[in-house]
């Protein structure tokens, strides 16, 4: 069989049938890493004997009769801002470089116990801030389907790692878009549960108050199936929800005649390209064909979206890498006159990049005397009136569909001069994170360059089970989830 | 309130924010950040009288359990990644703080 074209879902089948063995598959998947990450820099680390050894002790363990966990020998890639015991994560930041975590991530330990091999560590925007995964101290990554193009960001080799076929799964954060922006530009589906849904445990915190991690794979089945891993209350994070997991693979009837979906007209016509535009009508019109209502709402704060969320993100993202200062772990730099003080602000100016500082800075500012009001208080107020405006909707539709950004993936270095044309490419995610829902990016279309749009599709608070249900019924009546990338 | 930003000002954030910048990065945050920040002026005229500030989503988790110790990370693992470390001591070494 052919390991990498197999979704997780048949190859975990495959690998229990006997078709396949787990290190048949976890040797074809370290192939097609080292054949195609010279191009892509998808990956920051590969630990090929640690999954080895681990596909090794499944396939003792099935040649035993065990009982195997519902991942069984998938390979699967981690962003490098999750911790593996042992491993190295350096959240692609100089000032990280060489930090070995002494414990694993929440999400680790459920995917191990469930049997998943993890197979390395992927690229990302340093500390997650960013939208193009530019922001790397070690390079960008590039995207699969057209290397000059960025791959999102900035869970960007997350994406670019699922989509290119070097492995089925991928893990990303998302705190304004980052695992469901890289998925679209990808062409692949990507997912961020309701805030509170899965254990932030172990993830390098940006902005706790938004931060989640999410699966990628390429199609909503292994996406869902991924997702029933890792969600679930943890006592290591107070802020995971006590809410039952429902079984979000059986919610995948392809029933979605009883659906009504919400579309924010006036929201959606603004500053989107046409060729977006026509992908988001076309998989609208899909839907309807299925049987779904299509209805037309109003998000009032949802323009607003984009400043609020960047006065939140960085208030928070400031004060979360005050850790970072050459004490406890990381770069330090060294100290000319023997002063603490000087070598924590040497340390921060060298270890972080551009991109970090600048929030850091921004972060700092709304959050001092004079301005905390005028800046910080207000967003958070805003905030409000916007979780309100899908309040009001969801009594009225059962999820609400958007494009996922406004244009197809842009050139490397398009914008990488002017932060708020870049901020801005963030509308249509941002509100997903800043009210806590769930959302999920699915493949609906090509440019007419042959890159990929996403469709977005969000949900009620803790109700991923009809979001995803909506995105199976829209991936089984189309192909675009099927196409792959020539690399 | 419109907002405008001076080199004196972006030092003293970077003074708060314990970051050592260039002349050429304090000019150029002084530009950008007066751009974002005049971009994020827009909050300001949205009517807000009355309405509590969300910080966070789930604001009614369980966040307290039993005081009963559990384990730990050992001191030799915690301070292993250290730069500097007195490892005999179990301490974080850092430049002198006090006097000289």
């Amino acid at each position: 069989m052919n390991v990498l074209d197999t979704t997780a879902t048949s190859l975990r089948d495959a690998i229990a049938s006997g078709q396949v063995s787990a290190k048949e598959a976890t040797r074809a998947v370290l192939d097609r890493i080292s054949s195609v990450n010279g191009a892509l820099n998808a990956f920051n680390l590969v630990d090929a004997d640690r999954a080895l050894d681990r596909a090794t002790q499944i396939d003792r363990r099935r040649a035993a009769g065990a009982a195997l966990g519902p991942l069984a020998g998938v390979p699967i890639a981690l962003k490098d801002n999750i911790d593996v015991r042992g491993m190295k994560t350096t959240a692609s930041s100089r000032i990280l470089k060489d930090f070995i975590p002494p414990f694993d991530a929440t999400v680790v330990r459920r995917l191990e116990a469930a049997d998943a091999i993890i197979v390395g560590k992927t690229n990302c925007d340093e500390f997650a801030m960013g939208s193009s995964n530019e922001n790397s101290a070690f390079g960008p990554v590039k995207n699969p389907w057209a290397l000059d193009k960025i791959p999102g960001g900035s869970s960007g080799g997350s994406a670019a790692s699922v989509a290119a076929r070097c492995v089925p799964l991928a893990l990303g954060s998302d705190t304004g878009g980052s695992i469901r922006q890289p998925a679209a530009c990808c062409g692949i589906v990507g997912l961020k549960p309701s805030y509170g849904r899965v254990s932030r445990y172990g993830l390098l915190a940006f902005a706790s108050s938004l931060d989640q991690i999410g699966p990628f794979a390429r199609t909503v089945a292994d996406t869902a199936l991924a997702f029933s891993v890792l969600a679930g209350a943890d006592d290591c994070d107070a802020t995971t929800a006590n809410e039952p997991v429902p079984d979000f693979t059986g919610a995948l009837t392809a029933d979605v005649r009883r659906i009504r979906i919400g579309v924010p007209r006036a929201f959606v016509t603004e500053g989107v390209e046409d060729q977006v535009r026509r992908a988001y009508e076309g998989a609208l019109e899909v839907l309807r064909s299925a049987g779904a209502t299509i209805v037309d709402i109003e998000l009032p704060h949802a323009k607003s979206a984009v400043p609020v969320y960047y006065l939140v993100c960085t208030a928070e993202a400031s004060s979360n890498l005050a850790r970072y200062d050459g004490v406890k772990y990381g770069y330090r730099a060294p100290a000319v006159n023997d002063s603490l003080k000087e070598m924590y602000s040497r340390t921060r100016d060298d270890g972080f990049g551009p991109e970090v500082k600048r929030r850091i800075m921004l972060g700092t500012y709304v959050l001092s005397a004079g301005y905390y009001d005028a800046f910080y208080l207000k967003a958070l107020q805003v905030r409000t009136l916007l979780r309100r405006d899908y309040e009001e909707a969801f009594a009225r539709v059962d999820v609400v569909a958007m494009p996922t950004m406004p244009t197809p993936p842009f050139k490397l270095g398009e914008k990488s001069s002017d932060p708020l044309q870049m901020y801005l490419g963030d509308i249509f995610t941002v509100s997903a994170n800043l009210a806590g829902l769930p959302g999920i990016s699915v493949p609906c279309g090509f440019s007419s360059d042959g890159l990929p749009i996403g469709f977005q599709l969000m949900g009620r608070m803790f109700d991923e089970v009809t979001m995803l249900r909506v995105a199976d019924a829209y991936e089984r009546a189309t192909e675009w989830h099927a196409r792959t990338p020539a690399i | 309130m419109p907002t405008t930003l001076t080199i004196a000002d972006v030092e003293r954030i970077a003074a708060l924010a314990q970051l050592e910048l260039t002349a050429e990065e304090k000019q150029l945050f002084t530009n950008q950040l007066a751009d974002i920040l005049h971009y994020a002026e827009q909050v300001q005229a949205i009517d807000t009288s009355g309405v509590p500030p969300t910080d966070h989503v789930n604001a009614n988790q369980r966040t307290e359990r039993e005081d009963e110790p559990r384990p730990s990370l050992p001191t030799e693992e915690a301070i292993a990644n250290a730069p500097d470390a007195a490892l005999d001591a179990g301490l974080f070494r850092v430049p002198r703080v006090i006097g000289g």
